[in-house]
């Protein structure tokens, strides 16, 4: 299984927002696609960085005017980027030991989608469902 | 009015036979708090897709999966149209004027294509083909394929690739207690095939084939194997990668694979060589109208972003002399005539099951999927249950909150009569078990599982070509 496959079933959506909105028109993307993190792109659509939740909390707490700041100020620029041909038991384990949730996906390039861990956790849960699913038919069925 | 209650049941077609189609069916029919009629339409008379057409004839035990979709199709809201085609006999608008709901389950359908030179020369054929036709799908049991040559490569190490190598590497004898196609068991009778290589262009850590699999390579009776050991050497990357996850499993498939680099020739007939790090470059016509060698280049590991494994090519080049090449190096769905499409994925539009508007990116009310034709080409059969049951899931939501279609006619009876009309000769459940009770049948006497019809009229005439008035 690859990243290919997570986001096929996706509709081919992303979310993002560029580099000089606003945290207000931030918050306001995040609650409209019920969603917990943001690609930051520049003009062209190439990522420049990743915005979560997170990111925002953590300033909040030390600084109530967090709306007017921009997303540039909050981001995180050290971005990990995915490829939809990266099979998911390397994209997994390196999530979970970078502490990454959201990866975006980028082809040739160009920002194609954005994988959460949740995706990656699940995709992998139906992968090994299925194996023991398919492993129990056959031993069930095999007497008939 | 509700949906899915014993006054009004939901009323849904499922579009595509294969084993995501039986697992929606399955979803949507043992559910204690719903009344569902599941209406499952086939472009083939037969049911079970790659089951039947795709899983290997020397595997018999895999398609004992087939037993459960037979019991649900036991189920008696469970109907049966097979030989009725989407975009032929019947269109999607037929579809949403007789259900409720549409579910597109036709899987992956084409190769991709290794957009290579060469690729299109005479004795260059895409693996799959090679699959339906020595497993009798009528579409394909007529192509040719020149098995008087002694050396072939087959592109790629996933399953379809490892079932071609050892179907081409199996004796007469051993095909003839499976189910494979009598004009396939034919052909390979007068096999000249000596040379098999199968070709990877990872390294062994990566093969996606699994450790019986391996093992049952390294078992066959006629085919020595053997692999070049400085490519099943593992490197550090694939060392690390091992070590990262804990994969005792793939550890061992590259313990395996290397002891097959000490192993000496027993002289049996044929050789199977398993090379990894290389990818094909070009097919070369050296001179006889068709391909007479692959050009590959070797290739180095590196690792992504992600710490995914990828093959790197270098400068350094071989050519492989070989007379037939079969390609597989991955899989594409085929758009559906009226159903948006993802051509970047080569799926049904979707958002988790639901077709989504291609304009809008909003989803299709009563339009759904499952299976390849969602996901790609992932997974073994049993990963298509828990992905029907996501899309089921979508549409049982839908369905509570009255976002379905608005079926002028959603009686039973008027979607048969709309088969009968289009496709008098259709085939229903009931038809099918006695096709499949006729095969078995037939290959009772020679102790063969089964001997398949490769012919839709073969089939229906086993019928008694029975139009339904």
């Amino acid at each position: 299984m690859n990243i290919a496959s997570i986001l096929a079933t996706k509709g081919d959506k992303v979310v993002t927002i560029l580099a000089e909105q606003t945290i207000r028109e931030a918050l306001g993307v995040l609650a409209q696609h019920n969603i917990g993190a943001l690609v930051v792109v520049d003009d062209a659509r190439r990522p420049v960085g990743m915005l979560s939740e997170r990111d925002i909390v953590r300033w909040a707490a030390r600084n109530e005017a967090v709306f007017p700041l921009l997303v540039s100020q909050l981001m995180t620029r050290d971005l990990i980027l995915g490829a939809p041909g990266d099979d998911l038991g390397s994209v997994g384990s390196t999530m979970v030991t970078r502490r990454i949730r959201h990866l975006p996906v980028v082809d040739g390039g160009k920002l194609v989608g954005m994988v959460s861990i949740g995706d990656v956790v699940k995709a992998q849960r139906d992968q090994f469902q299925g194996e023991v699913d398919t492993l129990q038919t056959i031993v069930m069925e095999r007497g008939h | 009015m509700t949906r899915g209650t014993a006054e009004r049941p939901l009323r849904v077609a499922v579009v595509g036979a294969g084993p995501a189609g039986f697992y929606v069916a399955e979803h949507l029919l043992r559910r204690g708090d719903l009344v569902a009629d599941v209406d499952l339409f086939d472009r083939l008379p037969t049911p079970y897709g790659l089951v039947r057409a795709g899983v290997a004839p020397d595997h018999q035990k895999i398609k004992f999966v087939t037993s459960a979709f037979d019991k649900v199709a036991a189920h008696p809201r469970f109907r049966f149209f097979g030989g009725v085609e989407l975009g032929k006999d019947v269109s999607v608008d037929d579809l949403r004027s007789h259900y409720d709901q549409i579910v597109y389950t036709t899987g992956a359908q084409t190769d991709r294509r290794m957009g290579i030179p060469g690729e299109d020369l005479p004795g260059s054929h895409p693996a799959t083909e090679f699959v339906a036709w020595y497993n009798g799908h009528p579409d394909y049991r007529d192509l040719q394929f020149d098995l008087s040559q002694e050396r072939v490569a087959v592109v790629g190490v996933g399953n379809v690739a490892v079932d071609v190598a050892r179907v081409l590497c199996r004796t007469p004898e051993e095909l003839a207690k499976t189910d494979i196609a009598d004009h396939a068991l034919e052909a390979l009778r007068h096999s000249r095939v000596r040379e098999v290589y199968l070709l990877g262009r990872r390294g062994a850590a990566q093969a996606a084939f699994t450790n019986p699999e391996v093992k049952e390579l390294g078992e066959l009776e006629a085919a020595d194997v053997a692999v070049v050991p400085g490519e099943v050497e593992l490197d550090p990357l694939s060392r690390q990668a091992l070590e990262r996850s804990g994969d005792r499993a793939g550890a061992k498939k590259v313990q395996i694979l290397q002891s097959y680099a000490h192993r000496p020739p027993t002289g049996k007939p044929r050789r199977l060589t398993l090379r990894f790090l290389v990818s094909p470059v070009a097919l070369l016509d050296t001179g006889a109208g068709g391909v007479g060698a692959i050009r590959l280049v070797k290739n180095r590991l590196t690792a992504s972003a992600t710490g995914a494994i990828q093959a790197q090519p270098t400068d350094q080049f071989e050519e492989l002399p070989v007379g037939l090449v079969f390609r597989s190096v991955g899989y594409r769905g085929v758009p559906l005539p009226g159903v948006p499409f993802d051509d970047k994925w080569g799926v049904v539009l979707n958002e988790k099951g639901r077709v989504l508007d291609p304009e809008t990116k909003q989803p299709r009310p009563g339009e759904y999927t499952a299976g390849w034709i969602k996901r790609g080409p992932t997974g073994v059969i049993g990963t298509n249950k828990p992905d029907a049951a996501e899309t089921v899931t979508a549409m049982l939501e839908d369905a509570a909150a009255g976002r379905t279609l608005e079926p002028v006619e959603p009686e039973p009876d008027a979607a048969e009569r709309l088969v009968r009309q289009r496709q008098p000769l259709y085939v229903s459940y009931p038809d099918w078990l006695r096709l499949d009770e006729l095969e078995v049948a037939r290959g009772r006497a020679s102790g063969r599982p089964r001997v398949k019809f490769t012919r839709v009229d073969e089939m229906l005439a086993a019928l008694g070509n029975r139009r339904r008035p």
